[in-house]
């Protein structure tokens, strides 16, 4: 793996080169504001708060999961994260590099290293391109290969992601849910990127496509060393294939721990309720198991609640909860809880 | 034994399409007990919906071409259009994934979950209304008699599937039919929801069939379960003998296929490989045979059929009813 950043001479942070053994990815009190407008001047009324603060670093060859409940702001940050987005404040270093507010040809640049795996294989293709127009499209953009080497890359690429290399001229529709998500697969992979954000990759899938789709990524990860932001709402499959997993609510990081650690130890509340609420494919486990219901809906992002945004909704909310917002702080083990009256 | 409540013996029913008939309920039979709930599960497109539409005659434009659907005596599936209207407003009530579909954005939310008291009982608004708003109070849904007022798109999707609840829970039917019932929420809400099923049916003793596609979701609710493939039950039996020791191949490879958030260690998933079939060209024999890792040559041949295996459970596989336990690495 190149210890260079693709950005050249791009604003370095580290007083020396970036190496292997930093972060990959660093964000730091990242925001993430969406305007709401209203009226027939389409006034800015207000802000949808999508990501309000987040501080999250993401090694080299690591799986960080991200879950939260829907609208919590992870394809945001996801999307922030390889610059899909402009960020409203805070800080993306990618490889030592900030990029943060990187344009032009530098992001293109940046393109060539980053990429991402969409939730509906159905939405994210276009029907009117082939197979091979699909996964070649990156390799043009970014000028990587020409006629036959650029057949033959393609070819390898429907190879490495499980689909047969014929398949090139037949077009989205003629593929089921895992086909085609195996089709945006490789073209992510076709531009070699070393950071992949992998936004619920498998939500669509019928559940026996699933474990093929999870053990792809798995094998592909430690065939080209990649590392994954993996987004999913599903906790189960996120622990299987995190080494580390971050809880959001509300545009908001509330913990960061271990898969199994985050299981066995959770620190904030919200991660127990979340924790508590996902069904375990077991009758035995299930029927002894301690239910922990949370009551009531996400509060708005648009105005999210003072001090802890999970307050609303919390067991063991306080009032000091609704005056000072809780810090992320250590809880061992590179484990982060913000709260207050944590869990023991 | 008790007498079952409602009792369906190989449907059939089947869409047209320009591919071909479209064999969406291909011979199911399955009964449902007082009191009870009864777990579907299986993946999209096997039929799980197409069933539960079928026992309320709902399966248009598809046409139930066979069996029966026994209900306190008489054949669903051969009673007129006027009685079966009544029986849905009574006796059988339906919930779907998407409360939107059901729910009528134009009239006010108490004046929906009123309806059937209205339509099938003959009571005056008044009435209704009153019984509407005590039915929403006991789904949960805060400030019920104000909530009343507001029409279905001001409430959140939670919220909406527990109108959907009470609006089916009104007339007290015997059966409740939950289609995927938590399928779109998040799964704090879904924990909400499924707290509200238990809850209901205990109250209520309402027996009710939920139909899911997520195995976990069958563990912590049902105490039977149906596992359908490819529009036919493949097996049946107790949930906890079901998973305990499943008697059908699609039944022990999507056990071992789907991560545990208990999972102590990190240990390679064992996916089910190739494809869910086509429902317009069945493979031949047991329609899981391309994909079944127990394989014997008479499966691709003759289509096995539900049978006893074990003491508690029903399978339709030639290898486990010919004795041979399921297992491997
Ligand atoms: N109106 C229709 N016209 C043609 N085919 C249909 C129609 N409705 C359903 N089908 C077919 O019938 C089969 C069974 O569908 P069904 O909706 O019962 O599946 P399901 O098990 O409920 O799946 P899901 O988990 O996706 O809800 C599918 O192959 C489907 O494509
Ligand atoms: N382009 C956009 N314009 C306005 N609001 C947006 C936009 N994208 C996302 N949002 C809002 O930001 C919040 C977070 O969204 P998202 O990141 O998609 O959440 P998640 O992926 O966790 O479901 C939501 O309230 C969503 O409605
Ligand atoms: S800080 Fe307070 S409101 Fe927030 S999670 Fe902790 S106890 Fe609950
Ligand atoms: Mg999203
Ligand atoms: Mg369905």
């Amino acid at each position: 793996m190149s210890s260079r950043g693709p950005l050249g001479e791009a604003a370095k942070t580290l007083t020396r080169a970036w190496t292997t053994a930093d972060p990959l990815v660093s964000v730091s009190d990242l925001k993430v504001w969406f305007p709401v407008s209203s009226g027939i001047l389409q006034r800015t009324i207000a802000h949808v708060h999508a990501v309000d603060g987040v501080d999250l670093e993401i090694k080299t060859g690591e799986t960080v999961g991200l879950v939260g409940e829907s609208g919590c702001g992870k394809s945001t940050l996801g999307r922030a994260a390889i610059r899909l987005l402009e960020p409203t404040a805070g800080k993306i270093l990618f490889k030592g590099d900030d990029i943060t507010h990187l344009r032009g040809e530098r992001l293109r640049a940046l393109r060539r290293d980053m990429a991402m795996i969409f939730q509906d294989p159905y939405a994210s293709l276009d029907p009117r391109q082939t197979v091979g127009d699909i996964v070649g499209e990156p390799i043009d953009i970014h000028h990587l290969a020409k006629g036959k080497e650029r057949q033959d890359r393609i070819r390898e690429m429907l190879r490495v992601v499980g689909l047969n290399p014929r398949f090139v001229d037949r077009y989205p529709h003629e593929f089921s849910g895992g086909q085609r998500q195996r089709v945006g697969i490789a073209r992510a992979l076709a531009v070699e990127p070393s950071f992949i954000v992998c936004d619920e990759p498998i939500s669509a899938l019928d559940v026996s496509i699933q474990a093929q789709i999870i053990n792809l990524l798995e094998r592909l990860q430690s065939k080209f060393n990649l590392t994954y932001l993996f987004i999913a709402h599903d906790l189960s499959v996120v622990k299987h294939i995190s080494n580390r997993i971050a809880v959001m609510y509300l545009g908001k990081i509330m913990e960061v721990a271990g898969g199994t650690q985050l299981y066995k130890r959770p620190r904030h509340p919200y991660t127990g309720s979340l924790l508590s609420a996902i069904p375990i494919p077991d009758p035995v486990v299930e029927t002894r198991r301690e239910r922990l219901i949370l009551q009531g809906d996400v509060a708005s992002p648009v105005n999210p609640p003072s001090g802890c945004r999970f307050r609303t909704r919390c067991p063991r909310a306080r009032e000091h909860c609704a005056e000072e917002v809780p810090p992320l702080e250590e809880y061992g083990d590179e484990h982060k809880a913000a709260c207050f009256y944590p869990l023991d | 034994m008790t007498q079952a409540l409602l009792e369906v013996q190989d449907l059939h029913t089947v869409f047209a399409t320009k591919e071909g008939t479209v064999k969406a309920v291909d011979g199911v039979s399955f009964e449902l007990n007082p009191g009870e709930t009864l777990g579907i599960v299986g993946e999209s497109g096997c039929g799980k919906s197409v069933t539960a539409l079928s026992i309320m005659r709902l399966q248009r434009p598809g046409k139930i071409v066979g069996g029966k659907v026994m209900f306190k005596g008489q054949d669903l599936t051969k009673v007129t259009e006027d009685e079966m209207r009544d029986i849905r407003g009574r006796e059988m009530a339906m919930i779907f994934q998407d409360p939107m579909t059901s729910l009528n954005p134009v009239f006010r939310t108490g004046w929906q979950v009123a309806e059937p008291l209205r339509l099938h009982h003959g009571w005056d608004s008044k009435k209704a209304l009153t019984s509407a708003v005590q039915m929403l109070g006991r789904v949960g849904i805060p400030s019920a008699a104000e909530r009343a007022r507001d029409y279905p798109h001001q409430f959140s999707g939670g919220m909406r599937q527990r109108v959907m609840i009470a609006m089916g829970l009104t007339t007290t039917p015997a059966v409740l039919i939950a289609d995927e019932p938590t399928t779109a929420l998040d799964v704090t809400i879904q924990a909400q929801i499924l707290d509200l099923l238990r809850h209901v049916n205990r109250e209520f003793g309402t027996a009710t069939i939920l139909i899911t596609h997520n195995l976990g979701v069958v563990a912590g609710m049902c105490k039977r379960v149906i596992v359908m493939y490819a529009g036919r039950v493949v097996e049946a039996g107790p949930t906890m003998d079901v998973f305990a020791h499943p008697k059908h191949p699609y039944t022990w490879s999507l056990l071992r296929s789907i991560p545990r958030l208990d999972a102590e260690r990190h240990e390679p998933l064992k996916p089910i490989e190739g494809l869910p079939p086509s429902l317009v060209d069945l493979p031949s024999g047991c329609a899981f045979h391309p994909r079944c890792a127990f394989k014997v040559e008479r499966c691709s041949r003759d289509v096995p059929a539900l049978q006893p295996v074990g003491d508690t459970q029903l399978s339709a596989c030639w290898v486990t009813q010919a004795g041979t336990e399921l297992k491997g690495a």
